[in-house]
């Protein structure tokens, strides 16, 4: 008996040879843990997450053992330090160029509300330019709290109803932030 | 600069095209832009922009009393941010004329050291991750979790430790975090052994590394380089040995020194230098027997902050905590340059003082910034792929390069 | 420490530069002298080709804003000579609204960056540098952030109410 642990089945009905559950749940599943971060690491939250991804912690353990790079294929945008003024409309750039569904973590005082940095230079939260889904707090945050940001997503993404994205509720959301 | 040759063919076909390197490339470990104009695959020119995470750290230190700009410069270069930290409260000492006794000083030598190598263990490994070996920096990370663990022992915290207090320490170091000392320096050079067998005979490592963005000392110079940079350049200046501050002049160390100033001779420097540390913690952990285990602090009661539970139960720690917090304490009013050896080189903290609560001036000379300035310059003739690693082994910290 | 004292220092400066810099003092041991901006890099340039001084690492430059003088903006110049182990503080200060002073870029390659913070933070404008922008903060930010009639916080933000910060 090997010690992998397979995920449990979502509530459904169960027969001999069949199994039947409602399609969102079943995506859901499977999006959840299969999910591609892409991060954008800028300061020292960044140094944090390369430790939650190295040989101690293992974010891969939760699937999500690829990053993405490219905002074309990633799911979940880790935003990760403080973000400046400058960088501000990159970040923007980035969240545009990702696909639907797209989630978005801010991680860190800095990414959630500009933490101790309350300049002029400094952005005071990315939920100014960008709509967040989970917040993760600490200057920096361990790299537990970052897997249980992680896993914060893991349930939003399980539990989102597959036309959420096509509501008009998350259109206005959006058309909040000016996006279209 | 050698000339390198400068291609200007305008036929379309061979005209040279724009990449845009950066600010979040995954391959620049941080926020950096370069505007490379390319000929194939090598550099013609390149302009580096930075600032993406400008934070605007003087002018916070402008409004801060001098114990909370510590925070302030744990997130310089975050990497190891207790050299930091005691830079910091030794500039902060020298201005008020503090004397620390010795065991501080040992015990800061103990921390700045393990600072250092958990530095390099980030920089020589993302070199090998870029060259196309992950596997160095997997086994090394490990290590690095182990000078955390020390950290949470001293301090209570991983990455931004604020580590230390204007006099000395918070708190005494607890067995606990002996233990785990001693278990590190007895653990970690195997592996730093084995990481070196990997890498340093390698010949795909070699093949990539050796001659690369080669330095000579005095372009090195010229830009003002300083650290495991200018060292790989031929040059022994080290702060440490140079100006010792904290009692380094009582260690016994070498200062490596590379040949040429390239990408090899960087990583050698670096890795020589984590022996270099673990020497010197070895000493400082010797000499430590001979002094009295509960001093941990300078006594100076007017700028040390009184530990919480005095404040409460008694009179003359609550008097001190008032002034400390509320800045009623005189300051000499007058300038300080103190400098230290930070894991990038010479960071230097120059502050104004005019009596005040808070530091009239205060500006960080921060070696990765002036490290990068020659990044663009000397790209130029380069390889993209040469670029990159050349990048990561200049190791620059966006957080120290945009202050 | 050095391997020449800073009396020796300043007598070899001032058999070039008499009458034309001021001592400041020596805070914590690191000779302060002060200069003008007519005679800078000249000096600057005596300092690191002087076969006996060698001061050929440029440590710093930064500047100081004092609002209430003549001369507000003050530019300081560390200079270390690594062979005497032996560090040097200049200081130019530069007349209210007429920020200038030439580069000394044209002595060390290093001071570019530097002169491009400094100018981004206190708009001092330095002469001949290659390429003066800023370098920092954004490109179409107006104003020199680190002058001290500049606050901190962005003076835009409509979030923070005065009333619950007891103000």
């Amino acid at each position: 008996m090997s010690d992998i642990q397979l995920v449990e089945a979502p509530p459904g009905v169960e027969g001999a040879g069949f199994f039947a559950t409602s399609l969102d749940k079943a995506i859901g599943l499977a999006r959840s843990n299969s999910l591609w971060p892409l991060p954008f690491a800028t300061s020292c939250c960044g140094i944090e997450f390369m430790a939650t991804m190295a040989s101690h912690y293992d974010l891969s353990r939760f699937g999500a053992e690829r990053l993405s790079f490219s905002p074309r294929q990633a799911d979940l945008l880790m935003v990760m330090g403080t973000i400046s003024k400058k960088m501000g409309p990159v970040l923007r750039q980035v969240y545009l160029q990702m696909a639907e569904p797209r989630w978005v973590m801010a991680v860190g005082a800095c990414a959630s509300s500009g933490g101790i940095f309350d300049t002029y230079s400094v952005l005071q939260g990315i939920d100014e330019i960008i709509p967040v889904d989970v917040y993760v707090p600490g200057c920096p945050p361990r790299p537990e709290a970052i897997i249980d940001g992680f896993i914060g997503i893991q349930k939003l993404v399980q539990t989102e109803s597959l036309r959420r994205r096509n509501t008009p509720e998350y259109q206005k959301l959006l058309a909040s932030y000016g996006i279209q | 600069m050698q000339n390198h040759p400068v291609y200007t063919d305008n036929d379309p076909q061979t005209a040279p095209s724009t990449l845009n390197l950066g600010p979040t490339h995954p391959a620049t470990h941080g926020v950096f832009q370069n505007v490379l104009q390319l000929d194939g695959e090598r550099i013609i020119s390149g302009v580096s922009t930075i600032g993406y995470i400008h934070r605007a750290f003087e002018k916070i230190a402008e409004h801060r009393p001098f114990y909370q700009i510590t925070p302030l410069t744990d997130r310089l270069n975050y990497c190891s941010s207790p050299i930091n930290n005691m830079g910091w409260h030794m500039t902060v000492e020298k201005l008020l004329g503090i004397e620390t006794p010795k065991r501080v000083d040992y015990l800061r030598v103990i921390v700045m050291e393990l600072a250092r190598i958990s530095d390099h263990i980030v920089c020589n490994g993302v070199l090998g991750v870029d060259t196309g070996a992950f596997t160095g920096f997997l086994y090394m990370m490990e290590y690095r979790e182990a000078i955390y663990e020390i950290y949470e022992e001293v301090c209570g915290s991983r990455l931004t430790t604020n580590i230390g207090r204007i006099g000395g320490f918070e708190r005494n170091f607890n067995a606990i975090a002996f233990n785990k000392l001693r278990k590190f320096l007895k653990d970690f050079p195997p592996v730093l052994r084995e990481f070196q067998a990997l890498f340093n005979r390698n010949r795909i490592f070699v093949d990539r590394t050796k001659g690369v963005a080669a330095v000579t000392a005095e372009d090195a110079l010229a830009y003002s380089w300083s650290g495991p940079l200018l060292r790989a350049a031929g040059v022994d200046y080290d702060v440490r040995a140079m100006n010792p501050y904290s009692s380094y002049e009582d260690f016994d160390f070498e200062v490596p020194v590379g040949e040429n100033g390239d990408v090899y001779a960087r990583f050698l420097v670096r890795n020589e230098e984590m022996w270099q540390s673990m020497r010197l913690i070895e000493q400082a952990l010797m000499k430590l027997e001979k002094e009295p285990t509960d001093i941990f602090h300078a006594d100076v009661p007017e700028f040390y902050l009184p530990p919480k539970e005095e404040v409460y139960n008694n009179m003359e720690a609550l008097i001190y905590h008032f002034k400390i917090v509320m800045g009623e304490i005189d300051t000499p009013t007058s300038e300080v340059y103190h400098s230290v050896e930070g894991a990038n080189g010479e960071l230097g903290f120059y502050l104004v003082n005019d009596g005040g609560r808070s530091p009239y001036r205060l500006h960080f000379r921060r070696p990765s910034f002036i490290n990068y300035q020659m990044y663009a310059p000397m790209s130029r003739g380069m390889l993209l792929s040469d670029a990159i690693i050349n990048m990561s082994s200049l190791n620059v910290i966006a957080g120290e390069l945009d202050a | 420490m050095g391997k020449i004292t800073n009396e020796e220092l300043l007598k070899k400066i001032n058999e070039k530069f008499d009458q034309q810099i001021t001592v400041v003092g020596e805070p914590y041991g690191l000779l302060t002298i002060e200069t003008g901006r007519e005679q800078i890099i000249e000096l600057l340039e005596f300092l690191k080709n002087d076969t006996v001084l060698q001061f050929i690492f440029l440590t710093d430059i930064t500047a100081v804003h004092y609002p209430e003088t003549a001369n507000p903006i003050g530019i300081i110049y560390h200079v270390h000579s690594l062979v005497n182990n032996v560090r040097i503080r200049i200081k130019v200060f530069l007349p209210a609204e007429d920020y200038h002073i030439p580069t000394a870029t044209t002595v060390w390659h290093g001071a570019n960056w530097m002169e491009r913070e400094t100018y981004d933070f206190f708009g001092v404008i330095f002469d001949g540098h290659p390429d003066l922008r800023r370098i920092l903060n954004v490109d179409d930010m107006t104003v020199f952030p680190m002058r001290r009639e500049y606050p901190l916080e962005d003076p835009n933000r409509v979030d923070k109410k005065d009333y619950f910060f007891g103000r």
